[in-house]
């Protein structure tokens, strides 16, 4: 019984494949590729990208920076976001062949060197009030890139690539726009009066 | 049977057959719940099932799926919509419409090719409305895509078909805005009946104005034209559906900062409020800043308390150490200096750009618009023209996705679709509260949050998996709603009590693969018509239904079923009445004996009482059915339950009426 089952199964599954969908085969026949180089830059520097976000996020989570509970809140979730997505954007290179790039120049909204610094090195309150403002920069970045992305010659024709990019637009624009809130919402952000 | 169908059936009937020994079906709740654990696959993945049963399940269209390649994003099922005995589903490649008149075998009526995610789709009469948001979608409907970054041949709108010829859709006009249209809502306006209106959201970048025209990305304060910070409201005349177009752009957005009712959620208010309260038992200052109470050590230099505390010594005209009165005088004055420190906005404040998507109820004038970190109330009595009446927001929420209101609009419900539906958000390590539906009681245009409700079963790291859509399910005198959780599966829930709700019901399939996310899963899940409709996006169209259980009743489910639409989209919420019958009153009764809302007694009473009557006709059964009513408006004052007492009088009174 399991094994007629079995047949049945494998038998459809091989007449499905001999009779390619009308989409699929019009895509081939238009003879392009379904993605193109400006899908493999912005799919792999947002790896650097996130990889970034990533790290603070990290610093606010983790006590030792002296985050308020909103922001560790915020970034507790902003890590595992773009953790996940990291690994979401691996496996589309990896399913491609397409090996990561090495990125020398910063992506947009990237934190300098500096910044990175002046972050480590703030606590608590004034740690809310840097994290924020350098967040809503990084965030900023990444809607550059998508912008960029969208803006290129026959990019984003790919559904998935298309899909994570506007995702992208998407939370981060309404991320920024939270933070923003957060920012103003800071008892006077470690300046005394 | 099974065997039959596997032999002459084929292909449409082979998830059936291969998936027929994998079902779990318990009646009680289930220990070790049993979607745990399932075994994956594409159409053979171990299935869970509990309170339901599954009809049918319908692998899409050979020209909707691409059998080399699970869960190839081209072919993912999208939003459904329901015209008659047809069940339209949107997919990233086109239209497939099924003929559901047999749920339990769904015949492909028609597959429309025509690509541009995601195919959100309503119908409205003979009018069928799909959205497109993607670069590649054509106004051709061609499949070879869009690769120049400027091109009149794109498609980012809404695209309008008449369907009066539903195996032939006429391909009417399309109505082109800046961002697209990731969904759409379509909006009947009682008191306009020459049309019907189209609102448009889309959370995609802006297009360069060269492709269309007007269209701009700047900030208000440098284009005040701006296509970000509004929706998009269609206008389509009904006796001209060609002349469909945008008549206004509703800025329901602007002088929107913190609601009054911005809040942490309840769990971070209540871990603030103890951690502020131990430190006020060893003398830290506390105060309460946007609804969340700060310990002021925590948030401000350390020498600000210090300062303060010696400027208080000052202005007694005092020396030295502070005393404890000094202390005292400024715990009473130090809310007010906080206050007064709260930095006010800086720059121009403007809230989310746009909606991700707008559940409308014309029969209460109001809409609840999920838009960017907010969820919104809307009056739209004047469908062109919405208007903000409240807004909410939530630190659990991260981009809020869809509303569902309850039948009496005493609440709603906003789903979190955070991770954007491509992520797994209900692991074991994924919180409670995000990714998660809230609910809040409405009242007098004031939203009041009362508690999350989030898949109660973790997934596994190969299913993505979060909040999505759903619809009420009618059972009269509860609130029951239905909704996907894309591979977490369908889950029924009973929220009528919105500070508990509770699971009742679910279907759910092991991962598409055991090593890697392959997305899937239910995109939304719809009552239609007596059955739970949900759109697989790889797996294709499940049909389920419910069976009486300890949550449910055959007289609910009876009930239930005498709801029918002659079309439904499920974000155009329509007023669910019963028409008079054996089976409403009956299922207040079961209600009222599952949480003793009367007395037990009374209840074999009433049920024998209705049962003499059902076998009486005319003017005897309208007499019994009339003194039945009366005695029940009597019950009502000493029952537990008494609004259901009266609900179950009405029902009887109506039912009397009725009878000729």
């Amino acid at each position: 019984m399991l094994l007629s089952r079995a047949l049945v199964f494998t038998i459809a599954i091989a007449a499905c494949s001999r009779a390619t969908s009308p989409a699929t085969q019009a895509r081939t026949d238009s003879g392009q590729p379904r993605y193109t180089q400006a899908d493999v830059h912005f799919m792999d520097g947002m790896i650097t990208h996130h990889a970034q976000a990533v790290l603070i996020g990290g610093w606010a989570v983790d006590i030792t920076h002296g985050a308020s509970p909103q922001v560790r809140a915020l970034s507790e979730r902003i890590v595992v976001a773009q953790t996940d997505e990291i690994a979401f954007l691996e496996r589309w290179l990896r399913e491609r062949n397409e090996a990561r790039m090495d990125h020398q120049m910063l992506m947009p909204g990237m934190l300098t060197p500096e910044q990175l610094a002046q972050l480590d090195r703030a606590r608590g309150a004034e740690f809310d009030r840097s994290f924020l403002t350098l967040m809503i920069q990084h965030h900023q970045g990444a809607i550059i890139m998508v912008d960029q992305l969208l803006g290129a010659q026959g990019a984003a024709q790919d559904g998935l690539v298309f899909r994570f990019a506007a995702d992208v637009h998407a939370d981060q624009t309404t991320e920024i726009e939270r933070m923003q809130r957060m920012l103003a919402a800071l008892p006077s952000g470690g300046k005394t009066p | 049977m099974k065997r039959f169908l596997c032999t002459t059936i084929g292909v449409l009937s082979l998830a059936a057959c291969a998936r027929a020994s994998n079902v779990v079906t318990t009646k009680a709740a289930p220990t070790r719940d049993a979607r745990i654990g399932l075994r994956a696959g594409w159409m053979d993945a171990a299935e869970a099932v509990w309170n339901l049963r599954v009809v049918s399940r319908t692998p899409p269209s050979p020209q909707f799926m691409n059998a080399s390649e699970p869960g190839d994003f081209q072919f993912i099922n999208s939003d459904i919509s329901f015209t008659g005995h047809y069940a339209i589903q949107g997919n990233f490649s086109g239209v497939q419409v099924w003929d559901i008149a047999n749920a339990a075998r769904p015949r492909l009526h028609r597959a429309y090719v025509c690509p541009g995610s995601q195919a959100d789709v309503s119908v409205y009469r003979n009018l069928l409305f799909v959205s497109g948001e993607a670069l590649d979608g054509r106004t051709d409907c061609g499949t070879q895509g869009v690769s120049d970054t400027v091109s009149h041949d794109r498609l980012r709108g809404i695209r309008i078909f008449e369907i009066t010829d539903i195996a032939n859709p006429k391909y009417l006009t399309n109505v082109q805005t800046c961002r697209g249209s990731h969904t759409h809502t379509v909006v009947s306006d009682p008191d306009d009946t020459a049309n019907v209106y189209i609102y448009v959201s889309g959370s995609a970048p802006v297009r360069s104005p060269n492709e269309l025209a007007g269209c701009s990305a700047a900030p208000p304060e440098q284009d005040p034209n701006t296509a970000l910070f509004r929706i998009e409201v269609i206008q389509v005349p009904l006796a001209a559906p060609e002349r469909a177009k945008l008549v206004s752009t509703p800025r329901i957005f602007s002088g929107l900062t913190e609601p009054a009712s911005h809040g942490e959620s309840q769990e971070d208010i209540a871990a603030a409020a103890r951690a502020a309260a131990a430190a006020r038992a060893r003398g830290a200052f506390t105060a309460t800043v946007h609804g969340m109470e700060y310990v002021l050590d925590d948030v401000l230099p350390p020498s600000f308390i210090n300062r303060m505390l010696d400027s208080v010594v000052k202005a007694r005209q005092g020396t030295g150490a502070p005393t404890s009165a000094d202390s005292a005088a400024l715990r009473a004055a130090i809310q007010g200096i906080v206050d007064k420190l709260v930095a006010p906005p800086p720059g121009p404040r403007r809230g989310p750009t746009q909606c991700h998507d707008i559940t409308v109820y014309p029969a209460i004038g109001l809409a609840g618009g999920a838009c960017g970190g907010y969820g919104l109330l809307l009056d739209i009595r004047d469908a062109a023209n919405p208007r903000r009446i409240a807004a909410v927001a939530d630190s659990n929420f991260s981009y809020w996705h869809s509303a569902t209101f309850n039948n009496d609009g005493t609440k709603i419900l906003f789903t979190d679709e955070w991770g954007g539906g491509l992520q797994p958000r209900c692991r074991m390590t994924d919180k409670p509260q995000w990714g998660a539906n809230a609910l809040f009681t409405l009242r007098d245009s004031t939203m009041t949050f009362t508690s999350y409700y989030k898949l109660p079963v973790p997934q596994t790291p190969q299913e993505n998996c979060v909040a999505h859509n759903g619809s009420l399910i009618p059972i009269p005198g509860r609130d029951i709603m239905a909704q996907g959780w894309y591979q977490g599966g369908i889950s029924v829930f009973d929220w009528t009590d919105p500070a508990r709700p509770v699971e009742i019901a679910y279907f759910d399939r092991g991962p598409m693969d055991s090593t890697k996310l392959l997305g899937a899963g239910s995109w939304s899940a719809y009552w239609y018509n007596g059955y739970i409709i949900s759109s697989e996006i790889a797996r294709g169209l499940d049909i389920v239904e419910l069976v009486p259980s300890a949550h449910i009743s055959q007289n609910e489910i009876d009930a239930a079923r005498l709801v029918r639409f002659a079309f439904l989209n499920a974000q155009d919420q329509q007023k669910l009445v019963w028409p008079p019958s054996f089976a409403v009153p009956r299922a207040y009764l079961d209600q009222l004996a599952r949480t003793s809302g009367l007395a037990a007694d009374r209840v074999a009473a009433v049920r024998s009482e209705l049962t003499r009557a059902e076998g009486l006709s005319g003017a005897t059964r309208r007499d019994a059915l009339t003194q039945l009513a009366g005695q029940l408006d009597g019950d009502a004052a000493g029952a537990p339950d008494q609004r259901k007492v009266r609900m179950l009088a009405g029902a009887v009174r109506a039912l009397a009426s009725a009878q000729r």
